[in-house]
């Protein structure tokens, strides 16, 4: 069994129609997996289903072996669930620090080394850390958001839509800092808008179409499968 | 001389109480404001948790006083505000846990809240008034001033008396050392970053694994501890009287709005500009005008903007410029 | 209305005959014509925000309007009052206006960064340049006759003219106001509006020479016979002989019955254009932006426009209930308009007769009234009651019983607490 294990899932907000049909995701610990596909396909519902914020009427969610597919999102978290969801992601009014130590409230211990890691893995964070992080560019505010979300020490770090709104400079950049995080171990979970790039440093892609898994494959495979790249990548 | 002499005028009517004023309207403010950056409504009964909370000091000081005990030159209340400010907490506690938790659960439109919150002020405002009654009462004992106005000119030979009472000196320091201690703890303190990442962005701070409803209670808590003080304050520089704290609602929210809605720093800001306007407004500045003017001349009128009559208007039109020029206030707050 | 409807109006009118069995029908019918006049002041509020989402809690101001409009319109003008300083004024309101127009005028025309300065210093010397000719002028009226009149006096006409025009000022009041706070955020317009009805209290109170302020107005004209005219009448002393009543309470009885039906022929008219409104099309576009501003502005409505016109209305029926309640009591006093009564309670009695529903409004403005007042006596009974084991002469007792009074106060918020709570619909709820 993969690490996140979320099968079959069906469900909508609220009790409206179902959004998402019988969408399977898996991660591996140290992995990049990336759900990808048009708008509307369910991408960001699917992810949200995942951490819980959903009403799942079937289907089960598994981390590291255990059944989580009714616990709070809250209660995730405590079990190494990290989550940067793509708007209002930072506290604009608090300091880059005090978003950090904010991230890390769920903590009891000394909390100074994951600190000094996420500033090693975004240096420019350091050298601002005294700032607002609303004064911060949009790349930047990013950094943020994700280096919040890894002081809890999660194990599943989960992101959505990481790269709107940046340049693709930026957006490069943040995918190398990914990258890095994943070879340390933690395991990835990204929806993303910008499918080709994504795909290039995903282990595992899923495409959904309509709230369905419509492909599962390597991120190489779905890059070179040519129906893929027809429908979903634009050539 | 003549130069000094009205300075001191102006000191005396003018500053020296408009500080005072304007420091328990910053302490109302400040308390207004955390409701707001918190819970994300106009509180109306806020007026009320002054009075109630300021009322149990009273009660409570009376009692000591009854006992023989006091703080000498200070006045006792000082030594009941603890007390008070432990009823005003849990009122403020029940008010939540019984009316606006159920909304905030429901999710419910901010002015639903300010509606319950209405309610809240019926019910306060009865209590208040079946408990202590509708009329003055008072409860400063200690000594009245620290220099009196004699003692001033005799001590400089101007013709300008300087008195200052010792009500205003401590409602300057106990405000101060508040507001030190609330910046503390919610710059320095897990809890207060806690609130204020809260109040920045309630979903992250649910991600993050902030307990909201621990904010909320904090937060509570906090409230009736600077309402408590403000009305102490307020009763014991002025008068206390329940139907007074209907009415400085308006000046307390004029000056959080001013100073921007949710921001602690500008509730403060906010207070001391709609004190100081109120004050210098309707200060006849007559006999001011005379001592700086040629020997012998004294001005035909009174020399006043505004009748003291008016001095809500005061909070008012600064209230309708702030919403017009820059509904943010001073230091950019929430507009929901 | 829904099927519980005329259950409930049917209970209010059997709670009014109890009363005028049990204790009297004087007093039945004082409460009777002071429910109807709250009914229309909470009409006037539900056009807010039952129709609009609109929060106003200036209720109070926009019927004090209204009193003062009955002032203005019914008593005789002073004119010895207007020769010594009609002119004083009437150059202090042109000053001002003068004023308001450069501000105007300067705020279109100076560079941001001068703005501020430029509008405070137009309306500094603006204020001073009015207060020299409107401070003498204000003296001189005021020292005409001080204990008797004093202030400029009124138009002379039939009171019942005063209810439109106590309208049309609230009109003109709620419209200003309006401009400035609609557009911004809700609780902002609630705020707002507490300022401006403590402003125009403040004018009522201590702008003597035109509402005598804190002396009042008394003798107001009334619109229907008088009681000591009636008794001195034959006729009428023939009929309370025949109808084996006395004879004063008979005229008072007759007085207020007059009352009743010039408050229900008003009350009539404006809920039946308030339900005619509430059901045209205008209506629904209303109801439309206030369950979804979003989507009605994006679909071309202009929001801010129609809530405008929404809370201009509402402003009016105040201010026609404002001077009906003053004809009513015959006299303005200014000190007797505190906001937990005219407009708090107002509040109350919309939420609880049903927000949005026209037929709640009014019942909520009849049952309200009604508890108000009867939670007098309610209240001391509760206090005898708790206080029984008591002996007498002991202070808590004594301190209870002097509280009863307030405890109205505990059960109005209880009410409005528990009905938004478990009934957020109120008594009758919108359709």
């Amino acid at each position: 069994m993969s690490f996140l294990d979320a099968s079959g899932m069906t469900g909508g907000y609220g009790s409206g129609a179902d959004i998402i049909r019988d969408c399977t995701i898996t991660v591996e610990r140290g992995e990049i997996a990336v759900v990808v596909g048009p708008n509307g396909a369910g991408k960001s519902t699917a992810m949200k289903a995942v951490f819980g914020m959903l009403n799942l009427r079937e289907g089960t969610v598994m981390l590291d072996g255990r059944e989580i597919t009714h616990l709070p999102p809250q209660e995730r978290v405590n079990l190494g669930m990290g989550l940067v969801p793509q708007v209002r992601n930072i506290f604009v009014t608090m300091t880059v620090q005090e978003n950090l130590e904010m991230g890390a409230f769920i903590r009891n211990d000394d909390f100074g080394d994951t600190m000094a890691q996420v500033f090693e893995l975004f240096p420019v964070l350091k050298e601002k850390r005294h700032q607002p992080a609303g004064e911060l560019s949009g790349g930047q505010r990013q950094q943020v958001a994700v280096g919040r979300a890894l002081m809890t020490q999660p194990k599943l770090l989960m992101l959505d839509e990481p790269t709107a709104g940046v340049s693709p400079i930026v957006m490069d950049e943040l995918f190398d800092r990914i990258l890095e995080v994943a070879r340390s171990g933690i395991a990835i979970l990204m929806v993303e808008q910008n499918a080709r790039q994504a795909l290039e440093i995903a282990d595992r892609g899923f495409v959904l179409v309509n709230g369905e898994n419509r492909y599962t494959d390597s991120g190489r495979a779905l890059l070179a499968n040519p129906e893929v790249r027809r429908s979903f990548l634009g050539g | 001389m003549d130069i000094l002499n009205a300075l001191v005028l102006f000191a005396n009517f003018v500053f020296v109480p408009a500080t005072a004023y304007g420091a328990q309207l910053a302490l109302g403010a400040l308390g207004v404001t955390l409701i707001y950056g918190i819970l994300r409504f106009a509180n109306f009964a806020h007026g009320e948790l002054m009075a109630f909370g300021a009322m149990a000091v009273i009660l409570c000081t009376w009692t000591l006083q009854d006992m023989g005990i006091n703080l000498g030159p200070l006045p006792t209340a000082l030594l009941a505000l603890p007390v008070g400010i432990f009823v005003a907490a849990i009122m403020a506690l029940l008010t939540d846990r019984y009316v606006f938790r159920f909304y905030r659960l429901k999710k419910s439109d901010p002015i639903v809240f300010s509606i319950a919150s209405v309610g809240v002020m019926f019910v306060m405002a009865g209590l208040i008034r079946v408990i202590i009654g509708p009329d003055d009462q008072s409860f400063a004992d200690g000594a009245r001033f620290i220099i009196t106005a004699r003692e001033f000119r005799e001590m400089t030979g101007l013709r300008e008396g300087l008195a200052i009472r010792q009500t205003q000196v401590i409602t300057i320091v106990v405000a101060l050392l508040v507001m030190a201690l609330l910046f503390w703890f919610l710059q320095k303190t897990r809890s207060g970053k806690a609130m204020r990442a809260y109040s920045d962005n309630e979903d992250l701070a649910l991600l993050s694994g902030i307990d909201p409803d621990r904010v909320v209670r904090i937060a509570w808590i906090i409230t009736a501890v600077l309402a408590t003080i403000a009305g102490t304050l307020y009763g014991l520089d002025k008068t206390y009287k329940p139907f007074i704290f209907q009415q400085i609602l308006l000046p307390i929210f004029a000056s959080a709005i001013l100073g921007g809605v949710g921001q602690p720093v500008g509730a403060i800001l906010g207070g001391f500009l709609v004190a100081y306007s109120e004050v210098t407004l309707t200060y006849a500045y007559k006999k001011f005008l005379a001592y700086l003017g040629p020997e012998g001349w004294v001005p035909d009128s009174l020399m006043q903007f505004l009748s003291t009559d008016y001095k809500f208007a005061v909070s008012f039109i600064i209230l309708v410029a702030v919403l017009l020029v820059r509904p943010t206030g001073i230091i950019r707050g929430k507009v929901i | 209305m829904n099927r519980r409807g005329p259950l409930y109006f049917g209970v209010f009118l059997l709670l009014l005959l109890s009363v005028g069995f049990g204790q009297s029908w004087n007093v039945a019918l004082g409460i009777l014509n002071l429910c109807l006049i709250s009914a229309i002041m909470s009409l006037g509020v539900n056009i807010q925000w039952g129709y609009a989402g609109l929060f106003n809690v200036g209720v109070m101001g926009f019927t004090a309007l209204g009193g003062l409009a009955a002032v203005l319109i019914s008593m005789p003008p002073v004119k010895e009052a207007w020769s010594a300083g009609g002119a004083g004024i009437g150059l202090s309101l042109l000053g001002l206006l003068i004023t308001v127009l450069v501000v105007v005028f300067v705020r279109r025309k100076t560079p941001k960064v001068f703005r501020f300065w430029a509008t405070l210093l137009v309306i500094l010397v603006g204020m001073i340049l009015i207060r020299l000719v409107y401070t003498p002028a204000v003296e001189r009226i005021e020292a005409i006759n001080p204990a008797f009149s004093g202030y400029l006096g009124g138009l002379n006409l039939p009171i019942t003219l005063s209810w439109v025009a106590g309208g049309l000022i609230a009109a003109g009041a709620g419209w200003l106001i309006g401009r400035i706070t609609l557009g911004l955020r809700a609780d902002y317009l609630a705020i707002a509006t507490l300022g401006i009805s403590e402003i125009i209290l403040a004018v009522m109170k201590y702008e003597e020479w035109l509402t005598r302020g804190v002396k009042n107005v008394t003798g107001l004209p009334r619109p229907v016979p008088y009681e000591v005219d009636l008794m001195a009448s034959e006729g009428f002393v023939s009929l309370a002989g025949g109808l084996g009543a006395e004879v004063d309470t008979a005229a008072s009885i007759v007085v207020k019955l007059c009352y009743a039906a010039l408050f229900v022929f008003v009350l009539a008219t404006i809920l039946w254009l308030s339900e005619r409104a509430l059901k045209s099309p205008w209506g629904r576009m209303m109801r439309a932006i206030r369950d979804n501003r979003d989507a009605a502005s994006a679909m071309g409505k202009d929001v801010k426009a129609r809530h405008l016109q929404v809370f201009v209305l509402g402003c009016a029926v105040c201010g026609i209930a404002g001077a009906m309640l003053t004809t009513l009591d015959g006299q303005l006093t200014p000190t007797s308009y505190i906001p937990m009564r005219f407009t708090f309670l107002i509040w109350v009695m919309v939420i609880i007769g049903g927000s949005g529903n026209n037929w709640g409004a009014v019942l909520g403005g009849f049952v309200i009234w009604f508890l108000w007042i009867e939670a007098e006596p309610l209240g001391n009974w509760f206090m005898q009651t708790i206080t029984l084991f008591m002996q007498d002469g002991y202070w808590l007792k004594d301190h209870l019983i002097a509280g009863a009074a307030y405890t109205r106060l505990i059960l109005m918020g209880a009410i409005l607490l528990l009905v938004m709570r478990f009934a957020p619909r109120g008594l009758i709820p919108e359709r």
